[in-house]
């Protein structure tokens, strides 16, 4: 392995956290608040780790194989959560290490799920740095590393792959870095518009921009103790609708930039993405009606609720813990299937359910006539069986790793229900779940070993699993 | 400039590492997803899968936006097809590969009017072209002509004993009368501009130019002249041969073909009557020697195997052909046999990718770019590029003693009118002129570029 520039390229997000943090530190000193002493620190630790190991790896090829992609990926986002969660122990405001590495990681992987038990005590410069981290974590910081910095090497296309999720992972354009450039280009324009938006519907600048970052990066931290609930319908129905167009695959949006309008139109998995969710508004409307007053406040609750959870995000307008049985069980489903590939959106993605449920619709055709010839097609193109295969390794690896999660928060004195969701909602980076981690709860009642292993399944999720697991196991770094 | 390659095959990809070292947005089509993984994996490209004379393919390459359109599958006629496609939705350019030699006389014309090609390269015949270049000057190892033929460049390594070494390149010019210049030196891996003070070595890979109607005399006088090869023993009946024997029996040279294939050698006699064809195995040392290898001028090893064209040009060195060379198509082993001592190697994918280099250099000429015309030399480490002079106050009317290049740039050339001017240090160049420069660093796009 080309280990130089695995830690060169790491080094290298590093320093771009470093500029980063200037960030959430431009906004401490404008609210004058004393938080901003522990963000430079942190900026400047990011700045001697990142300038350390580009500088002591300067990299003799700049080579990139699967293997390297997948292990810098893990690699960068391990090593970023670690420097992320300084300025929130350093200014104490989270006293535990442990609480503020599994807040930033909540962050980056764009879960959302918090062990804060009062967000309003927060300072503005940590809230907004908290929020930050989804935005960045939410389309990718390999990927603004490619838009921002020129690689030699026209490899780079493996970290792509190891950091954009979803079963194919396909360019726009020729370059990865015109690629790269193009989807941060699209992602920062909704996140504009929404702003936009959402100061027209009388939500302050600082709440507005913060929920922007929460929602493009389908990540779910809010600064209020009751979510999005107490702001105007307007904002929270403007909200919906931008959850539910984060969760759509950003290919889809270059489309509509370069005007091939059919080929929006005729993708199946967005018409699956957009049928799923109507009928989970209709089945959560139908369910609750009795619980509020009028079908206007039930289908917005339910349109709410029903696009935060399926596309990962974790906002609440109301205490969804409270909702019927029936309900919940439709919620907690929601949150296995997620959004479309290659948007900001957690979660198994919609593309790969579809595909794997052609293919067993295929091997059940083959049950009944032996002989028969199955080719599975996917937006009109056939899928090589490698991916076919992968994905349903992909599939069984998923739920292994639910199993093995679960097991080891087990000894939690919360219930079935709290764990086996809290898993859930850390895996598929939703953020809340029922009973003790539902909406109004939080995760802090949580053991440290539990938060560390909740940590390290949000890390997989978010990537997908390969890139961490492949980055853990020892026989990668030995020389073979 | 946006650029589509139909076909990821062998040359497909040689000619998509060369474009995309260029700079050039690319566009690989291919039908087979396995062939396209790999070029997508290691170069900066985007892969899509089908057949290039598929209308939807092209229209999914974004073909109505693209400049050029390259079409180089293993089949004539999809490469035709796909570029005549190409060029009705909107393709600005098309070069197809059109290799059978049906295809290649005189119906060759026509169809590229018919189907509105911008110009068919046939990889044999241009292997073929290079190969006859060097047997007539055998002391070179490349041969490059620049600006229409004024002014050529060969190729050669120095012998220990050559008049050339050891004394500054300054001292050189002005003992001997003819007016040339060396204008890059490969030593080792290493590429140099040289300066007046250089020392030239043993061993040294020079490049020198001179005016089309002095080289002979030239050459003459610094004795490394060898007289053109009047005997030559081709390896290998391929199309390679077949259009080499053809350029060479005409400007009569004797010509020994030697190839396997009763059928091919047959063929052979029937399409060149005057060339000596055997029909038998090549790899066969005495039946070499029975040929009378060590009484030929030069040989030609071109068989479809790189391992085997290596090894039996070390055979015929060792049994003293003063010329020999060897057709080795895969860039790795082409390295290894030159390291190992084997002078001249031709590789046609590395000339076919050339051809479309320079003509996309040519076609971003007509959007902005200066560079006329472009030409790789000493194995990519260094560039000819011709310009044409506009009226700068920085560059016109100034002695080229006192302008101030960049480091390792060297105008090489002046064509002023029909004449071609080697340079000194009190010529200068005039607007209207076309120079030629040579670079070992950099990319230039201008000649402006070239000052500091």
């Amino acid at each position: 392995m080309n280990r130089r520039m695995v830690f060169f390229m790491t080094g290298r997000i590093v320093l771009l956290e470093a500029a980063l943090l200037l960030l959430p530190l431009l906004v401490s000193v404008i609210y004058r608040e004393s938080c901003g002493w522990a963000v430079l620190a942190a900026s400047a630790v990011a700045l001697v780790v990142g300038g350390g190991l580009s500088l002591f790896s300067r990299p003799k090829t700049q080579t990139i194989y699967a293997k390297e992609g997948f292990v810098i990926v893990a690699l960068s986002w391990l090593i970023l959560s670690t420097v992320g969660a300084l300025p929130f122990f350093l200014s104490r405001e989270i006293p535990s290490y442990i609480d503020a590495l599994f807040e930033t990681i909540s962050g980056f992987t764009t879960t959302g799920a918090s062990i804060l038990t009062d967000v309003e005590s927060m300072s503005h410069g940590l809230l907004f740095w908290r929020s930050f981290t989804h935005w960045i974590g939410g389309m990718g910081v390999l990927v603004l590393v490619m838009a921002l910095v020129p690689t030699g090497s026209g490899r780079s296309i493996h970290m792509m792959r190891a950091e954009v999720p979803g079963p194919i992972v396909g360019k726009l354009v020729p370059r990865v870095r015109d690629t790269a450039k193009i989807l941060y280009l699209i992602y920062l324009v909704l996140t504009f518009i929404e702003i936009a938006l959402l100061l027209l519907a009388d939500m302050p600048l600082f709440d507005s921009v913060i929920h922007a970052f929460g929602t493009a990066g389908t990540g779910g931290f809010g600064i209020k103790a009751d979510s999005i609930a107490g702001y105007t319908p307007a904002a929270q129905w403007i909200i919906t609708v931008f959850m539910w167009l984060f969760g759509i695959n950003f290919n889809l949006y270059y489309l509509l930039l370069i005007r091939a309008f059919r080929g929006v139109l005729s993708n199946r998995e967005l018409w699956v993405y957009f049928g799923v969710t109507v009928a989970a508004v209709v089945l959560i409307t139908c369910n609750t009606l009795p619980l509020y007053d009028g079908f206007g406040e039930a289908v917005r609750y339910a349109a709410f609720q029903t696009v935060s959870i399926v596309t990962t995000t974790g906002y609440a307008t109301t205490n969804f813990d409270l909702w019927p049985e029936l309900s919940k069980a439709v919620l907690f489903l929601l949150m296995f299937i997620g959004g479309c590939a290659g948007s900001t959106a957690g979660g198994l993605k919609v593309s790969r359910l579809v595909l794997l449920i052609k293919t067993v619709g295929r091997d059940l055709k083959r049950l009944v006539h032996p002989r028969s010839v199955g080719v599975i097609k996917l937006e009109g193109k056939r899928v090589e069986d490698t991916v076919v295969r992968s994905t349903s390794a992909y599939f069984v690896l998923y739920f292994l790793l639910v199993g093995g999660c679960f097991l080891l928060v087990s000894g939690e004195p919360f219930g079935l229900e709290s764990n086996l969701s809290a898993v859930v909602a850390c895996i598929n980076n939703v953020g809340p779940g029922f009973g003790e981690v539902g909406p109004a709860g939080s995760f802090a009642a949580y053991s440290g070993f539990s938060k560390i292993v909740l940590s390290f399944a949000m890390l997989f999720g978010r990537l997908e699993i390969y890139p961490l697991l492949i980055t853990l196991m020892p026989r990668t770094w030995m020389k073979d | 400039m946006q650029i589509i390659v139909v076909g990821c095959g062998k040359i497909g990809t040689t000619i998509i590492a060369s474009l995309v070292a260029e700079g050039h947005d690319v566009t690989a089509i291919d039908s087979r997803s396995e062939a396209l993984e790999e070029v997508t994996n290691i170069y900066d490209v985007i892969g899509i899968q089908g057949n290039g004379g598929d209308c939807e393919t092209l229209a999914s390459a974004g073909v109505d936006k693209t400049e050029l359109v390259v079409a180089v599958t293993g089949s004539d006629e999809l490469n035709m097809l796909s570029c005549y496609i190409a060029r009705q939705m909107g393709a600005a350019h098309t070069i197809a590969r059109i290799r059978s030699p049906e295809y290649n006389d005189s119906s060759l014309e026509p169809m590229k009017q018919h189907l509105r090609l911008s110009t068919s390269i046939n990889p044999e015949r241009l292997a073929a072209e290079e190969l006859y270049h060097i047997l007539r000057l055998p002391s070179a190892v490349k041969i490059e002509t620049f600006s229409h033929r004024k002014f050529e460049m060969i190729e050669l390594i120095l012998r220990p004993e050559s008049p050339l070494v050891g004394a500054p390149l300054s001292q050189l010019r002005s003992r001997y009368q003819a007016k040339f210049l060396i204008c890059v030196v490969q030593r080792g891996d290493e590429v140099f501009i040289p300066d007046g003070n250089f020392v030239l070595q043993g061993g040294d890979k020079i490049g020198i130019t001179a005016a089309y109607t002095e080289f002979h005399k030239l050459m003459r006088e610094v004795g490394i002249a060898q007289k053109q090869a009047r005997h030559v023993m081709i390896l290998g009946g391929s199309r390679t041969g077949y259009y080499l024997a053809k350029r060479l029996l005409n400007a009569g040279v004797s010509v020994k073909i030697i190839e396997q294939d009763r059928a091919l050698c047959e063929e052979l006699c029937d399409l060149l009557p005057k060339a000596t064809v055997i029909n038998g195995d090549g790899a066969q040392q005495e039946l070499l020697l029975e040929e009378g290898l060590e009484d030929m001028d030069a040989f030609v090893s071109l068989t479809g195997m790189d391992e085997e064209n290596i090894l039996l040009s070390f055979f015929a060195a060792s049994h003293n052909v003063p010329k020999v060379i060897s057709k080795v198509s895969r860039d790795e082993l082409g390295t290894l046999a030159q390291k190992l001592g084997l002078e001249c190697i031709v590789s046609p994918r590395k000339i076919i990718a050339n051809v479309l280099v320079r003509y996309a250099r040519a076609l971003e000429n007509s959007l902005g770019s200066n560079v006329e015309n472009l030409y790789k030399l000493m194995d990519d480490g260094a560039e000819a590029l011709e310009f044409n002079v506009k009226d700068n106050p920085r560059l016109v009317r100034i002695p080229l003693r006192t302008l101030q290049l960049k480091p390792q740039v060297l105008i090489a050339g002046i064509l002023r009118g029909r004449e071609a001017i080697i340079p000194s240090g009190e010529d200068m160049i005039l607007p209207g002129d076309r120079v030629v420069v040579i670079a070992a660093a950099g990319h230039f796009r201008d000649l402006a570029d070239i000052i500091k």
